[in-house]
């Protein structure tokens, strides 16, 4: 790939991933959503961050498959545990480093 | 007005932290695979720049070195990254009437994890703009840096050491845990985790979390409006 096809690719692979970023910003601040769809709105934080986390517990990749019993999901117990214990983000992200690098050395 | 600024901004800092900290071994091995890949430093950090979405780097990295079409690459990168159409859009309420210039450029640093940070601040209160502009900042700094070591000494330093691999993991559970605000929450995360796995077996690339997260909040909301319904009507 020559330098200038590089240079290409990348603004526009900025292009396509800066515009979704900032539409609905710009978009939508300005106005009064109908309270239907902020009501949707506020329930997506807790969607797309379970939806994000959910495949790293449960499922493996490589041909991907569901899997119980991975490192990621042990460790995600006391890791729980600890988030609705303390709501202490700092200390539950160490108890989740600790506990899966622990978990990591012997499995 | 100065002091207030400088709050501001050590505020923003201290929150991204674990951001950082999250993306540091993320951004070392981005170095590593596209130096091994046939790019130089200076084309790893303007990717980063430009582009700031660790996911979607991963790939085009891969695709460069497989050497596929740009057409190919981009429209990747365009898929992997819709998810951002989500979050901007739930983030939009909390910068009422706020200028497009600042909106332009906070729309730049966000990500999953910016995001997810700055939506449990807003939602705890004492959280401000400025602030959450320098944790976008600050997080997008950190990833370009890291990703141009990556390439210089990314070897030496050891895979999965003192378990950061699981930092971004951990916090993530964490934040979902400040979003559940009660059981409707609970149980549309529920939801999302159960869609979410069953659309990553099925569907290629991450579709799965735009599909889980739709699906998830439309299926919370209809509960929440069902369930009213019932309160009002029993």
């Amino acid at each position: 790939m020559t330098t200038r096809d590089f240079i290409v690719l990348t603004v526009c692979m900025g292009a396509v991933t800066y515009l979704p970023r900032m539409l609905p910003l710009v978009a939508l601040s300005r106005r009064r959503l109908p309270s239907w769809f902020s009501e949707w709105l506020e329930l997506i934080p807790a969607a797309i961050l379970s939806a994000l986390l959910a495949p790293t517990l449960f499922a493996c990749a490589g041909p991907r498959s569901f899997c119980l019993g991975k490192a990621e999901l042990l460790a995600a117990i006391p890791t729980l545990l600890c988030a609705l214990r303390t709501r202490s983000l700092a200390g539950t992200v160490m108890v989740g480093m600790v506990c899966y690098w622990g978990l990591k050395q012997v499995m | 007005m100065k002091a207030g600024l400088g709050k501001d901004i050590r505020d923003g800092l201290v929150a991204a932290w674990p951001v950082c900290l999250g993306y540091l071994p993320i951004g070392l091995s981005l170095g590593v695979l596209a130096q091994k890949g046939g790019l130089a430093p200076w084309q790893i950090g303007l990717m980063s720049l430009m582009v700031f979405a660790g996911g979607s780097q991963f790939i085009a990295v891969a695709m460069i070195d497989g050497g596929a079409s740009l057409a190919a690459i981009v429209s990747t990168t365009f898929m992997i990254n819709l998810r951002h159409l989500l979050m901007s859009s739930a983030l939009a309420v909390h910068f009422p009437g706020v200028s497009r210039r600042f909106l332009a450029l906070f729309a730049y640093g966000v990500t999953d994890e910016s995001f997810a940070v700055n939506m449990a601040r807003f939602n705890q209160g004492g959280w401000n703009r400025r602030s959450a502009l320098v944790l976008n900042q600050v997080t997008n700094a950190t990833w370009f840096l890291s990703s141009v070591a990556g390439a210089y000494v990314g070897e030496f330093i050891p895979a999965g050491s003192l378990g950061i691999d699981y930092a971004l993991t951990g916090m993530f559970i964490c934040l979902l845990v400040f979003q559940l605000r009660g059981a409707i929450f609970v149980a549309t995360a529920l939801i999302a985790a159960f869609c979410s796995v069953l659309a990553y077996l099925w569907l290629p690339g991450n579709a799965y979390v735009i599909v889980a997260s739709c699906l998830a909040a439309t299926i919370g909301f209809a509960l929440k409006r069902a369930l009213r319904h019932r309160k009002l009507f029993a």
